[in-house]
């Protein structure tokens, strides 16, 4: 240390007439910092060579059908594994998998956002606790029982609404629908009961996010004269906007990847199309759980897992992008 | 403040330089507010300071009783300043005036507080329209971070729902009473957190005098700000006395001493509620009050 110091001031006397460089300044962790540095490096490793060797077992297990199908496995539609060679392709999968997310993330979003500010600025202390607990709860509820309800009860009760839809909005492609259409088995109610299932992420997400909003903002609307929709427009929802994206790409994340839900809830047909309100439709995760019995299949469902595991690692990455961008925007703190 | 004259007349010659007043040196950086009246706003509360009063005022937090029976009057076109040391309730007795104080979950209050002879806390009446009537400056400064300047000055507007068909002006005329417009009219769209905290706090006075309230509370409006710029408010607060009723807590006795024109003390003696010990025209506070404590506590002799 001495030897250090003294040294410092050294060049510090022979550099005064040069230009001032910035010094280095190094600490020394103490043994308990070293230790405990070490377990939480160690831990968050673990995640990232998880996530690799994930991402090449999926790799290896499906460079088969790779080999075969080609980049025809990106454009074909249909899935055949009877033919030799097997004509198998992930598009139709694909667009069923996008297409019922979205539908669960655009009805979950708005329902979720508003939970979150109920909870954070409308309801009373009384209710705050239990509502909280009980959305939490929403998701703890197994995906298997969502399917079973929606299945057996849900989905016959959508069947008015979707017959609605088509009848006054039919002239918009995705409302559109055959004239004997089968309205049971379709994406929406598939779509809606996902939904059911990324309402509590988003809901939580928001809320802390919400909670978090400086008290000082909120007193200086409502002290302007806001009302408490002003104050809510002008000050919780700008503040809140990161939250709720974030929150909304971590529920789509989770929307993309529902399995057992989706495989009860649709044929599990690989078909493109966007008529969301007819019998049909196919989604990734849901497509190989129907499969996964089929020995010689399983290179194939590999691929389709490999692009569904790099789809929701992308959607979540950019959610974690978009977070941390919105927050780095003006300093809240002066 | 002290810049020397540049003008080559020998501005000296018979001229004491230090009779440079405060408002003489403001004038040389042109901020000095232009004591025109405001663009007219639509939609807003009549025009004009008001009076304020409270009969018997009490408030507690949950089961505290933390201020007791104050009666005061705060009349039209004064400025009454409040003085007490920390924790006696001015903060409480201010928010009372315009029913911040409810939105304290656990708060309650009783007695009346009166604008122009109605009382606010009467059945049919919505906080929010006291609120507009009734504006507040806070401690801390809390301009909304991501909005621009000017949308921080006209945030009230819209907030309050009132329309102005001179935005401009009305912008250049809030800045300029709240001594900010030199420093920030070339960058009216960055983003009010970007602003130093005296900025900032300035911001906050700009944005709710744009709504031209009645009356103007100020919770140490001055805590974060040097001196030039704490005088700059203080001639503001001289100013507006006939377009707002102004009731200003601080802690700065020369401050009280200067601006107000009246004074209440308040006193919270060991786990006792918060009360007004004394209260009347500033001169008579500070010279020779009624109360031993009061000439003590204006005299910074309290223990
Ligand atoms: N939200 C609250 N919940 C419970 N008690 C509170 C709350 N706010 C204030 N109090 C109590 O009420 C009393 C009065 O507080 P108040 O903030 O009005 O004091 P003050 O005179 O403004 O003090 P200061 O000069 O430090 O700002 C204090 O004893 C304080 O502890
Ligand atoms: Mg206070």
């Amino acid at each position: 240390m001495h030897v250090t110091l003294r040294r410092v001031r050294f060049t510090a006397a022979v550099t005064a007439a040069a230009t001032p460089r910035p010094r280095q300044v190094s600490d020394e962790p103490t043994r308990i910092d070293r230790i405990f540095g070490f377990v939480t490096t160690g831990a968050g490793m673990t995640v990232f060579v998880l996530l690799g060797l994930v991402g090449l077992f999926l790799l290896l297990r499906s460079r088969e059908a790779f080999d075969v199908a080609g980049w025809s496995f990106f454009t074909r539609v249909e899935w055949r594994s009877d033919t030799s060679p097997p004509e198998i392709g992930v598009l139709g999968l694909l667009t069923g998998t996008v297409i019922v997310a979205a539908i669960a993330v655009v009805v979950a979003v708005p329902l979720g956002t508003c939970t979150a500010l109920f909870i954070t600025d409308y309801a009373s202390a009384r209710v705050r606790g239990p509502l909280t607990g009980l959305v939490d709860l929403l998701a703890a509820i197994p995906s298997l029982l969502y399917g079973i309800w929606g299945f057996f009860v849900f989905g016959a009760q959508v069947v008015p609404l979707s017959k609605f839809l088509t009848r006054h909005l039919g002239w918009i492609p995705i409302f559109a629908t055959e004239e004997e259409a089968v309205f049971t088995g379709s994406m929406f109610i598939a779509g809606l009961v996902v939904s059911l299932m990324v309402l509590p992420i988003i809901a939580a997400v928001s809320r802390e996010v919400f909670s978090q909003t400086p008290q000082g903002e909120k007193e200086a609307a409502l002290a302007l004269g806001g009302t408490r929709w002003g104050m809510i427009r002008q000050v919780v929802l700008p503040y809140g906007k990161g939250g709720i994206i974030g929150g909304s790409m971590l529920g789509l994340g989770r929307a993309l990847g529902e399995t057992i839900a989706v495989y009860m809830l649709l044929p599990q047909v690989p078909k493109l199309t966007i008529r969301i309100l007819e019998n049909g439709g196919a989604t990734i995760s849901g497509f190989i759980a129907r499969r996964a019995g089929n020995d010689q299949e399983i290179p194939g469902l590999m691929a389709a897992g490999l692009v569904l595991f790099l789809l929701t690692l992308a959607t979540n990455m950019l959610a974690s992008v978009i977070i941390s961008r919105s927050r780095s925007g003006a300093g809240i703190d002066a | 403040m002290t810049t020397i004259d540049p003008s080559p007349t020998g501005a000296f010659d018979g001229i004491d330089p230090f009779a440079t007043t405060r408002t003489g040196a403001v004038a040389v950086d042109g901020d000095q507010p232009s004591g025109e009246a405001p663009p007219r706003l639509v939609g807003g509360p009549p025009p004009g300071s008001a009076t304020i009063e409270t009969h018997d005022l009490c408030a507690w937090f949950g089961d505290r009783l933390v201020l007791e029976g104050v009666d005061l009057v705060m009349p039209a076109g004064e400025v009454t300043a409040l003085i007490g040391p920390s924790g006696c309730g001015k903060s409480t007795y201010l928010r009372m005036l315009n029913r911040m104080h409810e939105l304290v979950t656990t708060a309650s209050l009783s007695g009346e507080v009166l604008l122009d002879g109605e009382d606010i806390y009467r059945a049919g009446i919505r906080a929010q329209e006291v609120r507009i009537r009734v504006g507040m400056v806070f401690q801390k400064p809390n301009p909304f971070p991501a909005m621009s300047i000017r949308e921080n000055v006209l945030s009230g507007l819209k907030l309050a729902r009132l329309r102005c068909d001179d935005r401009d002006g009305l912008i250049e005329w809030a800045l300029r009473r709240a001594s900010l417009w030199n420093e920030v009219r070339d960058r009216l769209d960055q983003p009010g957190g970007a602003l130093s905290g005296g900025q900032q706090q300035r911001l906050c006075i700009a944005r709710a005098l744009a709504v031209q309230p009645n009356v103007l509370l100020m919770d140490e409006p001055c805590s974060a700000l040097d001196p030039t710029s704490t005088l700059r408010i203080e001639d503001t607060i001289a100013e507006l006395r006939d377009e707002v009723t102004v009731v200003i807590v601080t802690h700065n006795m020369q401050q009280a001493h200067r601006v107000s024109d009246r004074c209440a003390f308040f006193l919270a003696e060991e786990n006792q509620p918060g009360h007004v010990v004394e209260h009347g025209p500033t001169a008579k506070m500070f010279e020779h009050p009624d109360d031993p404590r009061t000439l003590d506590y204006v005299q910074g002799r309290f223990g």
